[in-house]
């Protein structure tokens, strides 16, 4: 499994109820369906990741996260799950509080714009950070909405979130001396545990 | 198997009839005593009898969903894009079942079959079927085959519909349901559709009451207003665009009412009088009533979550992106409603210019998607 989805599953309580947004191949639901005993569904929008969720087994729905999440109940899943989405969709902080509204926990995972290597990037050369992780430029990128460590919990901060878990990792998904210690230098990857102000 | 077929085709295909004698108890109140239902049967069915899969036709559908009758038959059945060996209801795996519907004008007992209590043509004295009604009438055909429980129940359009009441009607008999450009329930706008229909034959003088046939007429020209204002309904706006724009059939304008001046004129004239001479007008009527009356939610106050809560079935939905009698909303309804209820369910947004008659015409990420889900079905 995808590393960072490692990790996740370890968050993810047996026989719950969960909702991945962009869910991509279907990759987590059916390792937790497999495993976990876990029930849900897949948001997705693109066709060949949406058969690969049929071919997999997993129950996909195709939907657009930036038309929000208004088909769903409130509190109506366990945990609701977005892995490196957002950064791509239009309204972060809207769709962050529909996930609060629809899960009792959100599991988010975004790259950090505030690496070391983003600011070294953007210092030397003075042009917008292009890597192997994140290997676009910034007129044809579908992350539009980078954000750094700091900003996110800035947000959590404004939105009222409680962060229950947070982890920096490296794009191998290791976390080490240094991102554990200077998250918003040496981590290039958060995943994030939170709930919302009316969750308990 | 004769070889003039292609390689894809369930090849030369015959009906058979099943003959009922246990009265059938109709949602109008009404008994129909004895009756037959025509269906068709491609593939083998499995020692166990879990390789069955039932077809539900739309509106103007018949039993012969694929393959051919006589070797030089121009086209194949009605669903042959996704029917037959290899296809997204493989016939290599799957044991395909199509009937006629109960009131159907192709074989089975409707309203142009003889009354045996009168010896007379049914004609407007055919009772008012309902989608429960039908599905009550194909589990007894399943009956007959021994089919316990279906693989699949697939349809389009008003297919689908059943294929959603056979979930709620026989939970049991169910693994997966696959219904494709369907709708929960009909809008205001579908049944004012289906009205202009029904009124274009009421109001023909050649209907008779619906005792036509004993006049020995047809309402043609009923018919054929109501299937050219039904055809405008399943076609995209985008769709007519492109294949008729405002071409004329003449050099010039005629200025009368008379000529067939636009292309989409001579299309949906031609579409109307082809349609005209081979399908009943009274099972016309029926098959809108059974639309308009659709409405499995109605029962449970409402609620469509609470409909299907006691569904057993994985379901699958399809819309079309341009489909605007039954937009990819009315799927979404469905698939919410669902996803409220707990059950498996996948739902698929097509992109395709086609309109409703999407669902008939080999789009590749529609048989894609379509065969990708019946292939992981376990027989």
């Amino acid at each position: 499994m995808r590393a960072d989805l490692e990790i996740i599953q370890e968050w993810i309580p047996a026989n719950s109820r969960v909702l991945d947004l962009g869910c991509g191949d279907g990759e987590l639901l059916s390792w937790l369906q497999k495993n976990k005993n876990v029930t849900g569904y897949g948001l997705e929008i693109d066709p060949d990741n949406i058969a690969a969720c049929i071919d997999k087994g997993v129950n996909v729905i195709e939907q657009n996260l930036d038309l929000g999440l208004g088909n769903f109940a409130s509190n109506s899943f366990d945990v609701v799950v977005m892995t490196q989405a957002l950064q791509a969709v239009h309204y972060p902080d809207k769709i962050l509080q529909e996930m609060l509204r629809v899960g009792r926990t959100c599991i988010i995972t975004f790259p950090n714009f505030g690496h070391w290597r983003c600011r070294w990037y953007l210092a030397h050369k003075g042009r917008m950070p292009v890597s192997d992780f994140l290997p676009y430029t910034w007129y044809n990128t579908p992350n539009i909405h980078f954000c750094t460590f700091a900003d996110f919990e800035a947000l959590c901060r404004d939105m009222q979130m409680t962060v229950l878990d947070r982890l920096a990792v490296d794009r191998l998904h290791r976390h080490n001396f240094g991102s554990r210690n200077w998250p918003n230098l040496f981590g290039e990857i958060g995943i994030y545990r939170v709930t919302g102000a009316n969750a308990r | 198997m004769s070889s003039v077929f292609p390689a894809d085709s369930v090849g030369l295909v015959s009906p058979k009839v099943a003959h009922f004698d246990e009265p059938l108890s109709l949602a109008c109140g009404r008994t129909l005593n004895n009756y037959e239902l025509i269906y068709e049967t491609y593939g083998e069915l499995n020692a166990t009898a879990s390789n069955a899969v039932l077809i539900c036709h739309a509106l103007s559908g018949t039993h012969h969903a694929a393959g051919y009758h006589h070797a030089d038959d121009r086209k194949p059945g009605w669903w042959d894009t996704c029917i037959g060996p290899g296809k997204p209801i493989d016939t290599n795996k799957f044991f395909v079942v199509s009937l006629n519907n109960l009131g159907g004008c192709h074989g089975s007992t409707g309203p142009s079959s003889r009354n045996p209590a009168t010896g007379r043509t049914y004609g407007a004295d055919f009772p008012v079927v309902t989608v429960e009604d039908w599905v009550h009438s194909q589990a007894r055909l399943a009956d007959r085959l021994g089919i316990q429980q279906w693989a699949a129940v697939v349809g389009g359009s008003l297919g689908g519909m059943q294929a959603l009441q056979w979930t709620i009607s026989y939970p049991e008999r169910v693994r997966h349901c696959v219904s494709i450009a369907a709708a929960p329930r009909l809008s205001a706008q579908n049944i004012a559709f289906n009205e202009v229909a029904r009124q274009a034959i009421l109001t023909d003088p050649e209907f008779h009451a619906g005792h036509f046939v004993e006049e020995g007429q047809i309402p043609k020209r009923g018919l054929m207003l109501a299937r050219m204002v039904g055809h405008i309904t399943y076609l995209s706006d985008d769709a007519m665009g492109q294949k008729f724009g405002r071409e004329l059939k003449t050099d010039h304008l005629n200025y009368d009412f008379h000529s067939v001046e636009f292309q989409v004129e001579s299309y949906l004239r031609y579409q109307g009088e082809e349609f005209s001479t081979r399908f009943d007008a009274n099972t016309y009527l029926l098959m809108t009533k059974a639309l308009d009356y659709f409405d499995p939610a109605a029962a449970h106050g409402g609620d469509l979550a609470r409909t299907f809560s006691e569904a057993q079935a994985s379901f699958y939905l399809i819309s079309f992106t341009t489909d605007w009698r039954f937009s990819p909303a009315r799927s979404r309804e469905i698939a919410d409603a669902l996803m409220d209820a707990k059950k498996n369910v996948s739902y698929l947004e097509i992109d395709a210019p086609q309109g409703h008659d999407a669902f008939l015409i080999p789009i590749p990420r529609y048989l894609q998607a379509f065969g990708g889900y019946m292939n992981r079905i376990s027989v």
